[in-house]
C-alpha cells in the first residue's frame, strides 16, 4: 500500500495494471501508443478485407459478386480507412508515442494529458465515421467535386469524421514537435538524435501545416452540401479545381506524413543489422526536413489532366522531379551502410531490405506520372494504382511491420518466432509483387481504375493480381498470427537482444513506467556500432 | 494503491521553466495550425475577389460598417484587459487578474450580441449563406472566428474561475499566459476579417 519509498527501486513494466479504464484513463505514452496501435490495425485488417472483396469482383470481367454501386463504395471506404484511418495516424501516432521519449530519454511526451485527449478524438472521429456508414459514400477517398456534393451518400458525415480526425493529428504532431524540442535528455544534441526522431519531427511539422488545410476544406465541403454554399459549383461562380487545389495542398504532403516516419524505421533498423554505423547520418537526417518542405510545393501533379494551365503544369513537374533527390539520397545512404555490413536477416531486417526494394519501384514508377506527356496517358489507370501501392505497401507497410517486428520484444516483454516470421514475410513479399506488378501492365495498356467490370482481354493480369491478393492475405494472417501467438506463449524478451545503442534498448523489456530509473546523460550518437561496446554494459 | 500510481502518473517532475516554456511553444504551434484554417479562407477570399470585383464592390455595401466598427473596437480593447490581466497576474495581483478577466468576457460577450444583431439584419433581408459567393464568404468566415470567439469566452471563464479559487499565482500562471496568446489571435484575425469584408472600398 504505503510503499512510495521503495516504489523507485522495483521495476514494475509499464503493462502490469489491468482493466479497461487503466487503458482509457492512462497518459502513459506507452500505452497510448498501443491504443494507436490497435485501433490502427483493426482498421488495417478492416479496409483490407475490403481490397480482397474488390480484388474477388474483378476475378472475372462481369460484375457479378458485387453491384457497380457497392464496388463503389467499396473502394471508397477501403481508400478512406487506409488513408485517414490506418496510415496517417498510423506510424506516427502508435510507433511516434512509444518511441520518441525512450529515444530521446524522456519520462512522457511534453503534454501527456493532451495525448491521451488526442487518441480520444481519434475514437470520436472513428465513431463519427461509423454512422456514417449506415449510408457509406460512393466519392473515391478524394470526395472530388462536383460529385461529392451531389451524390445521395452519406459524404457530410464521413467527411466530418475525417475533420475530427485532423484534430487528433494536429494536437499530437504539436505534443511531438515540443517533447523533441523541450524534452531531450542532457547531452542529447540535435546530431545526436536518432533518425527515427528526425523523421517524427519532419512529420509532426507536415502535420501540423497541411491538417488545418484539409480541414477547411471538407469544411467547405460539408457547407456545400448543407448551407447550398457554392465555392465548387460552376452553377454559383464557383470552381469545381479549387476543391483539388485545397484538396491535395494537404493530401500531397500528406503522402509523406505516411511515408517519412516508416523511413525513420528503415534508418533506425539498417545500421543495428548491418553492424555499421548510419551511412550519411546529416543526409538522412536533413533530407526529411528537405522531403517536407518540397512536399507542400507539388500539389497540382495530380491535376495535369484536371485542365490546369500548361505553364503551371510544366513548373509543378519540375517541382515533383525535385522530390526525387531528398528521397534517393536517404535510399543511397541506406545501401551505403549496408555495404560491407556484417548484415543479419532478422525479420525486421528482411522488411527493411523489402521496404528499399519496393519503395524504390513505387519512387520511380511516380517519375513516369510527374511527366507530363506520359501522365495523360497514365492518369487514373491501374498504373497509379500500383504506383501508390508500391509506395504506400512496399513503402509505409513494410516500415510498420518492420517497426513491429523490431520493437516487438522492447514494447510487449516477449519474443515471437523467428522462423515463422521470416516465411510470413516471403508470403507477403511475394503476394504484393504478385498482386500489384500486373496493374502497372494494364494501366500502361488503358485500363481505368475504379471500375467493377472491364473488358476480357485483362482477364488474365487482373485474374493474376487476384491470386496474388490471397497469397498476400495468407502473408499478413500469418504475420498477424505470429505476433499474436508470441504474446501469451512468446519467451521473455532480454532487455536489449539486438545489442542496439539506441536509449530505449537500455531499459528493461517492457519499459517502466515513466521509462528510465533516472534520466540518462547522453554521451555519444546512437550509431557507434562496430567500434566500441561500452555502453551495453 | 490504484490512488498512488494515478498520482504517480502524473507526478512527473518537470521542470517549472521547462514546462511554461513548452506550454507557450505548444500554444504557439497551435495559433500557427488556426492560421492556416483560416489560410484556406482567406485563399478562397483572394481567389474568389480577383474572379469577381464588381460583386465584392457591390455586396459588401450590405455590411454594416458601424457595427463592424464597434465591434473592432471591443476586440481591441478586450486584448488590451486582457494583456494587463496577464500582467497582472505575473506579479501576484489575483483580485485585479479576475477583475480584467472579468471585462475580456463581458467584451466577448459584447461582441457576440453584436454579431448576432448583424447577423438577424441578414437573415430579415433574406441574405443567407447561399444568396452569393461574397456572402458565402461572409458568413463563413465570421461565422468560424465566432466559433473560436465561443471556445476563446470557455478557457477564458475557466481561468476567471481559476483565478478566484487562487490556483495562480506570480510563479505559477502559465494557462493564464496561453490562454490569453489564444484570445490574441480570436483579436488578430478579426482585424484582417473587418477591412476585408466591410472596408472594400
Amino acid at each position: 500500500m504505503a510503499n512510495h519509498t521503495i516504489a523507485h527501486n522495483v521495476y514494475v513494466p509499464f503493462l502490469e495494471k489491468k482493466g479497461i479504464l487503466s487503458w482509457l484513463l492512462t497518459t502513459d505514452h506507452k500505452r497510448i501508443g498501443i491504443m494507436y496501435l490497435v485501433s490502427i490495425s483493426f482498421f488495417f485488417v478492416v479496409a483490407g478485407i475490403l481490397a480482397l472483396l474488390m480484388r474477388l469482383e474483378l476475378l472475372t470481367p462481369a460484375s457479378d459478386i458485387v453491384s457497380p454501386h457497392t464496388y463503389n463504395v467499396l473502394f471508397t471506404l477501403h481508400g478512406s480507412l487506409m488513408v485517414f484511418f490506418f496510415i496517417v495516424p498510423g506510424l506516427a501516432a502508435s510507433f511516434g508515442n512509444f518511441l520518441i521519449p525512450l529515444m530521446i530519454g524522456a519520462p512522457d511526451v511534453a503534454f501527456p494529458k493532451l495525448n491521451l485527449g488526442s487518441y480520444w478524438i481519434y475514437l470520436l472521429g472513428t465513431l463519427i465515421m461509423l454512422i456514417a456508414l449506415s449510408k457509406p459514400a460512393d466519392t473515391g477517398w478524394t470526395f472530388y467535386t462536383p460529385y461529392s456534393t451531389t451524390t445521395d451518400t452519406d459524404v457530410v458525415l464521413l467527411t466530418f469524421g475525417v475533420f475530427v480526425l485532423g484534430f487528433s493529428s494536429i494536437l499530437t504532431g504539436m505534443n511531438f514537435i515540443v517533447t523533441i524540442h523541450k524534452m531531450r535528455a542532457p547531452g542529447m544534441t540535435w546530431h545526436r538524435l536518432p533518425l527515427f526522431i528526425w523523421a517524427s519531427y519532419a512529420t509532426s511539422i507536415l502535420q501540423l501545416l497541411a491538417t488545418p488545410v484539409v480541414g477547411i476544406t471538407l469544411l467547405l465541403l460539408i457547407t456545400e452540401r448543407t448551407f447550398g454554399v457554392g465555392f465548387f459549383d460552376p452553377a454559383k461562380g464557383g470552381d469545381p479545381i479549387l476543391f483539388q487545389n485545397f484538396f491535395w495542398f494537404y493530401s500531397h504532403p500528406a503522402v509523406y506524413i505516411m511515408i517519412i516516419p516508416a523511413m525513420g524505421v528503415i534508418s533506425e533498423i539498417i545500421p543495428v543489422f548491418a553492424r555499421k554505423p548510419i551511412f550519411g547520418y546529416k543526409a538522412i537526417a536533413y533530407s526529411s526536413l528537405g522531403i517536407a518542405f518540397i512536399s507542400f510545393l507539388v500539389w497540382a501533379h495530380h491535376m495535369f489532366t484536371s485542365g490546369i494551365s500548361s505553364l503551371a503544369a510544366t513548373i509543378f513537374s519540375f517541382l515533383t522531379f525535385l522530390v526525387a533527390i531528398p528521397t534517393a539520397i536517404k535510399v543511397f545512404n541506406w545501401v551505403a551502410t549496408l555495404y560491407k555490413g556484417s548484415i543479419q536477416l532478422h525479420s525486421s531486417m528482411l522488411y527493411s531490405l523489402g521496404f528499399i526494394f519496393l519503395f524504390t519501384i513505387g519512387g520511380l514508377t511516380g517519375l513516369f506520372l510527374g511527366a507530363l506527356a506520359a501522365d495523360i496517358h497514365l492518369h487514373d489507370t491501374y498504373f497509379v494504382v500500383a504506383h501508390m501501392h508500391y509506395v504506400m505497401i512496399g513503402g509505409t507497410v513494410m516500415g510498420f511491420l518492420g517497426a513491429l517486428h523490431f520493437w516487438y520484444p522492447k514494447w510487449f516483454g516477449k519474443m515471437f518466432n523467428e522462423t515463422v516470421a521470416k516465411i510470413a514475410w516471403f508470403l507477403i513479399f511475394i503476394g504484393f509483387n504478385v498482386t500489384f506488378f500486373p496493374q502497372f501492365f494494364l494501366g500502361v495498356e488503358g485500363m481505368p481504375r475504379r471500375y467493377a467490370t472491364y473488358p476480357p482481354q485483362f482477364e488474365s493480369l487482373m485474374s493474376l493480381s487476384t491470386y496474388g491478393s490471397w497469397i498476400l492475405a495468407i502473408g499478413m494472417f500469418v504475420m498477424a498470427a505470429n505476433l499474436l501467438v508470441g504474446l501469451f506463449r512468446g519467451e521473455k524478451a532480454p532487455q536489449n537482444p539486438y545489442n542496439s545503442l539506441s536509449l530505449e534498448w537500455q531499459v528493461p523489456s517492457p519499459p517502466p513506467h515513466e521509462n528510465f530509473e533516472e534520466i540518462p546523460h547522453v554521451t555519444d550518437w546512437t550509431y557507434g556500432y562496430g567500434k566500441k561496446k561500452e555502453s551495453e554494459a | 494503491m490504484e490512488q498512488a500510481s494515478v498520482e504517480h502518473s502524473h507526478g512527473h517532475q518537470m521542470d517549472p521553466y521547462v514546462e511554461y516554456s513548452s506550454s507557450k511553444l505548444g500554444m504557439w504551434l497551435f495559433l500557427g495550425t488556426e492560421i492556416l484554417l483560416f489560410g484556406g479562407l482567406f485563399a478562397a477570399y483572394a481567389i474568389f475577389r480577383a474572379k469577381y470585383p464588381e460583386m465584392f464592390a457591390e455586396q459588401h455595401e450590405e455590411l454594416n460598417k458601424q457595427m463592424g466598427a464597434i465591434n473592432t473596437c471591443i476586440l481591441i480593447f478586450s486584448s488590451l484587459t486582457m494583456a494587463m490581466g496577464v500582467t497582472a497576474i505575473k506579479r501576484g495581483k489575483q483580485k485585479l487578474t479576475a477583475i480584467l478577466l472579468l471585462v475580456t468576457i463581458i467584451c466577448g460577450l459584447g461582441f457576440g450580441a453584436v454579431k448576432y444583431l448583424e447577423y438577424s439584419a441578414k437573415f430579415s433581408h433574406h441574405i443567407y449563406p447561399d444568396t452569393s459567393i461574397f456572402f458565402s464568404l461572409y458568413f463563413l468566415m465570421t461565422g468560424l472566428h465566432m466559433l473560436h470567439v465561443f471556445i476563446g469566452l470557455l478557457i477564458l471563464a475557466t481561468m476567471f474561475v481559476l483565478t478566484l479559487k487562487g490556483k495562480f499565482t506570480a510563479e505559477y500562471n502559465t494557462p493564464v499566459e496561453v490562454g490569453g496568446l489564444y484570445w490574441h489571435l480570436v483579436d488578430l484575425i478579426w482585424i484582417y476579417l473587418f477591412p476585408l469584408l466591410y472596408l472594400i472600398a
